[in-house]
């Protein structure tokens, strides 16, 4: 095998983080140093794994390896393939920009802490996800996935003095093995079936490939598998975890997190459930649509009524993975009917989806790092104005906003009108009620865009645009270098993902080709570049290039026209319908913006709003106090009744403890007679 | 996707069509509306008059406003015109038309909305955040109805494309088809909700309590307001050029001839007088509804739609 090809690469990636990590430990007193060195590190080696994922995903070729550590006898198996390739040039492309945005980021909280332990475990959890994806064997997979879900509950928990940070951290690495003992077991009954339950011969992936567990048990597996994946992806009802821990986290983690790990979970969806266990049955692929759209519309309407502007870019993940889940399950079901094109279809629009997602959303995660970093303010309600202060940081803030609202010309929208089309060709099921269904699951996805777009108006008017609503604590300034370099790639490849379509479609064709068998890139890019045609001209066709050249021809014929000196511009105060001067506090904010969709959807939420009125003096003015508290009701739901149930069986078992060292004796000595009696 | 020169003077008049005359078409439903409520109107060209009028006045800006609010107008006029040069007015074979399928079409329109939000955002006052948020709200619950919409007419026609929906339904002979009745109830009342008019918003108040869209565009003024409400005023031709291209575009020209082009010509404009009426037939008749009646105003277009899409299944 050349070293110049994907799998070696891949690997050398991997080796370079995990001596990073290792090498952080001896350089703790030179902290500066250590950051400098680990995050140009870790960008050359991002550098490699994406020269790595694209060679893979653009050859289409599958490599493999055998090495032999791990436990005797069970070597850990390598390989790489256009889908893994696919999500490591994903991964590795964000963990560079995110790694270029960490040099400035984390400098700047070395004032406060030492960065030794966010560095080793930064590496660590690279590391862990590059690990699932080029893993070929169950104990290999578990294994780097477990490095995964432990390094990242390190770095939730980085801000460790604030007990809501524990909280999250607690919640996020509870949820996270709930997710892992599930995929476990999915794992144990196909290794199960493929090589009997005597051995572990069954634990490669290529075993479980040829496995035959018939239908209920195939159907057990599926769904454990996907649930498991999904516990990671924050779908719901398994999210709450996720709004939780990401604003815990450093913003530079929240992105990889965001951007990243929860592709990772993607992939694990599609690795196992449509690679090796294959999709048998459409009900299969009909229950993760379903879960997918519940998914998106439930995480965009929590996004709205957030007022913390990493909580928004949370659920708003949430909402993401939701339609790429959406797109998923369309693929399962076209391919259940053997729709081996509309499969390719609906599969292209989730990768593609996975993949703006990462961009756009690691540019959002970031952007809203320089605006913590700047005003130490995640509160959107104390925010307003920074146009004028950050510049930078929100034009790029914008470019983001736009891409996640599904705006045409910006990375989210190719994909969402990607999987509209997969929608509109549903007429061609041969089953009745999907028929009918479909359609009402495209107009929920269409709701969820809109939601979106009002969401990330919401989020940059109020946080950048307006007036300040709270007297500035510091000093606003605008992010560093580095931290702008990092969201203006970002923001160039949101774009760029935007325009140029069939190009990045005709790279990942080899995806579909080999999880689906079908394709659509000689139907996708029949016209030529500048057309995405994703099934034939006929049906639907778009062109983001032609489109953008006509908006901005238009919008420069016509400041050419009118933005002339013939009438000049003065700066005047707004006019106050001639009472006082107006303050800061009468502009709507996040809370009253998203007001009335609080009033048509509030049957979702566990609302609680009330409004105190005070007199302070007889004849004074009376002080009106608004309080707002919105609550998940899933958590009611799914998550008290067995919190509770938990915390009353526990409490129950804790009267056997009493503190004696005699009745501990007592205990052993029982168990050892109950043992010997029936031994 | 045709290159020949013939299609492009089509498609250049058509964009030259759609941006001049759209003041005309605002001036002839305010003419008929004021003949309708017993005023005197001020004419069919004032629109035009009022548009040159404000490019030659002074732009006051708010202290506060940042290059989001000077860029909007331009952003809006610029969608709005490509909008214009994509829906098929007066040919169904304009080469633009390709660029951008019916999905795409809704969010160009839809990019606009997003700027003039933030613009309404931008100036920090009440009012402005009000009209933006109240617009948003309306537009999310559009969305939906909206492909419903267009979901039953794809069904009808099999493509999302606008010039071949229109190249289908002009081919085939005239005939009632229940799923495309349906269909255009529907359309029509998301057409009145997206381009804000009587019974959703009404686009002649200033009273606080009822604007929607004009609240968000309260702080504009000089060239930025002419460029608004010119934009406004394409929207309402595009929407209504967009109905008669998807339900009844019997006349369009087909080719590039001359003598189909003067058909086309003639056959729009009547289409639109005709439209122009019945705009102003229900805003005399129906008064302004309560801002949070809109949902169940959708919620009445996404059914209509749905059935649209029933009937098709079961009776096409």
């Amino acid at each position: 095998m050349p070293f110049f090809s994907p799998l070696p690469l891949a690997f050398s990636s991997i080796v370079i983080f995990l001596m990073m990590a290792g090498l952080a430990l001896l350089l703790q007193n030179r902290q500066t140093f250590l950051v400098n060195m680990a995050f140009f590190l870790s960008t050359v080696s991002c550098g490699i794994g994406l020269y790595a994922g694209f060679e893979a995903v653009a050859s289409g070729s599958m490599q493999t390896m055998i090495m032999p550590i791990g436990l005797p006898d069970l070597p850990f198996y390598i390989r790489v393939d256009a889908l893994s390739g696919f999500f490591l040039s994903l991964a590795s492309l964000t963990g560079l920009m995110v790694s270029i945005y960490s040099f400035d980021y984390v400098k700047g909280i070395l004032s406060a802490r030492k960065a030794t332990k966010l560095v080793v475990f930064y590496c660590l959890f690279m590391a862990g996800m590059l690990l699932v994806l080029i893993s070929d064997d169950a104990y290999f997979f578990m294994s780097s996935w477990e490095l995964m879900a432990l390094s990242s509950f390190f770095l939730v928990s980085f801000e460790d003095e604030s007990a809501e940070n524990r909280r999250a951290a607690f919640l996020y690495i509870l949820i996270a093995h709930i997710g892992a003992v599930m995929i476990l077991l999915s794992f144990g009954i196909l290794a199960g079936f493929a090589a009997g339950f005597e051995n572990f011969m069954g634990y490669r992936f290529s075993a479980m490939r040829s496995a035959e567990p018939g239908m209920l048990w195939a159907s057990i597996a599926f769904f454990l598998a996907f649930f498991g994946f999904a516990s990671k992806a924050g779908v719901v009802p398994l999210h709450v975890w996720l709004p939780e821990a990401h604003p815990a986290a450093p913003s530079n983690i929240s992105a990889l997190m965001s951007a990243v790990m929860l592709k990772i979970a993607i992939y694990g969806i599609l690795r196992v459930c449509m690679d090796i266990i294959g999709v048998q049955v459409w009900w299969w692929g009909g229950v993760v649509l379903v879960i997918g759209l519940i998914t998106a519309v439930m995480g965009i309407l929590y996004a709205l009524m957030q007022v913390d502007i990493k909580r928004v870019l949370a659920y708003s993940s949430v909402e993401h993975v939701g339609i790429i889940t959406v797109g998923i399950g369309l693929s399962m079901i076209f391919t259940s009917f053997e729709l081996r094109m509309l499969a390719a279809l609906a599969l292209t629009a989730a990768l593609y989806h996975c993949l703006s997602h990462s961009v756009f959303k690691s540019l959002l995660f970031m952007a809203a790092g320089s605006v913590l970093h700047s005003t130490g303010e995640r509160n959107m309600e104390r925010l307003g104005g920074l146009i004028h202060k950050l510049p930078w940081t929100s034009a790029l803030f914008l470019v983001g906003a736009l891409s996640i609202a599904a705006m045409p010309l910006f990375g989210g929208f190719v994909s969402e009108w990607l999987t509209f089309q997969a929608f509109l060709l549903s007429p061609v099921l041969p089953n009745a009620l999907l028929k009918i269904l479909f359609p009402l699951g495209a107009a929920l996805l269409a709701l969820t865009a809109a939601l979106s777009a009002r969401c990330f108006v919401k989020v940059f008017a109020v946080t950048f645009l307006g007036q300040r609503r709270a007297v500035p604590t510091t000093e606003t300034h605008e992010a560093g270098m580095s931290m702008r370099l990092a969201m203006s790639i970002a923001a160039i490849s949101s774009l760029a993902l935007g325009l140029f379509p069939s190009f990045v479609i005709d790279w990942i064709d080899t995806v579909p080709q080999s999880l689906v068998k079908g394709r659509i890139a000689s139907s996708a890019g029949a016209f030529g570049w500048m057309w995405l045609t994703p099934i034939s001209a006929e049906r639907a066709s778009y062109s983001a290039p032609i489109v953008f050249i006509g908006i901005f021809a238009a919008v420069a014929v016509a400041w050419l026209a009118f933005h002339g000196k013939k009438a000049a511009t003065r700066r005047s105060a707004t006019w106050d319908c001639g009472f006082e001067k107006m303050t800061p506090r009468m502009q709507y904010n996040s809370t009253s913006f998203a007001m009335p969709l609080r009033r048509i959807f509030g049957f979702l939420f566990v609302v609680s709003e009330s409004v105190r009125t005070s007199h302070a003096q007889p004849g004074s003015a009376p002080r009106i106090r608004y309080s707002l508290r919105i609550e998940d009701r899933l958590w009611y739901v799914f998550y008290k009744p067995f919190s509770d149930a938990a915390y009353y069986l526990a409490k129950q078992a804790n009267r056997l403890q009493h503190g004696r060292m005699q009745i501990y004796l007592l205990y052993s000595f029982i168990t050892l007679i109950t043992l010997l009696v029936f031994a | 996707m045709t290159n020949s020169s013939s299609s492009i003077i089509v498609e250049c008049l058509q964009v030259a069509t759609v941006v001049f005359l759209a003041p005309l078409f605002t001036g002839w439903v305010r003419l008929l509306k004021c003949r309708a409520q017993a005023r005197t109107s001020a004419g069919l060209l004032q629109p035009y008059r009022d548009i040159y009028k404000l490019f030659f006045k002074e732009v006051a800006l708010a202290e506060n406003a940042s290059w989001i609010f000077r860029f909007t107008p331009y952003m809006v006029f610029g969608a709005t015109v490509m909008a214009g040069a994509i829906i098929p007015v007066i040919s169904t074979r304009a080469p633009l038309s390709a660029t951008a399928d019916i999905i795409a079409l809704v969010a160009i329109f839809a990019l606009a909305r997003f700027f003039s939000a933030l613009a309404g955002m931008d100036a920090g006052t009440a009012f402005g955040g009000m009209g933006s948020s109240r617009e948003m709200m309306v537009a999310s619950l559009a969305e939906p109805a909206m492909l419903m919409s267009v979901f039953t007419i794809s069904l009808v026609n099999r493509s999302t494309s606008l010039s071949q929906m229109t190249h289908v339904i002009v081919n085939s002979p005239i005939m009632l088809r229940p799923s495309l009745a349906f269909a255009l109830l529907a359309f029509a009342l998301i057409a009145i909700a997206e381009t804000g008019r009587i019974p959703v918003d009404n686009p002649a108040t200033h009273l606080e309590l009822t604007m929607i869209h004009e609240a968000m565009c309260l702080e504009f003024s000089g060239r930025h307001l002419a460029l608004i409400e010119w934009a406004k005023g394409i929207k309402l031709l595009l929407f209504a050029s967009l109905g008669i291209a998807l339900f009844a575009p019997w006349g369009m020209a087909t080719g590039g001839t001359l003598q189909s082009l003067v058909i086309s010509y003639v056959t729009l404009t009547a289409k639109l007088a005709v439209i122009g009426v019945a705009i102003v037939l229900i805003e005399t008749r129906l008064a302004k509804m309560r801002i949070f009646r809109v949902p169940e105003f959708l919620g009445a277009a996404f059914l209509l739609a749905t059935l649209g899409m029933l009937s098709y299944f079961m009776l096409e």
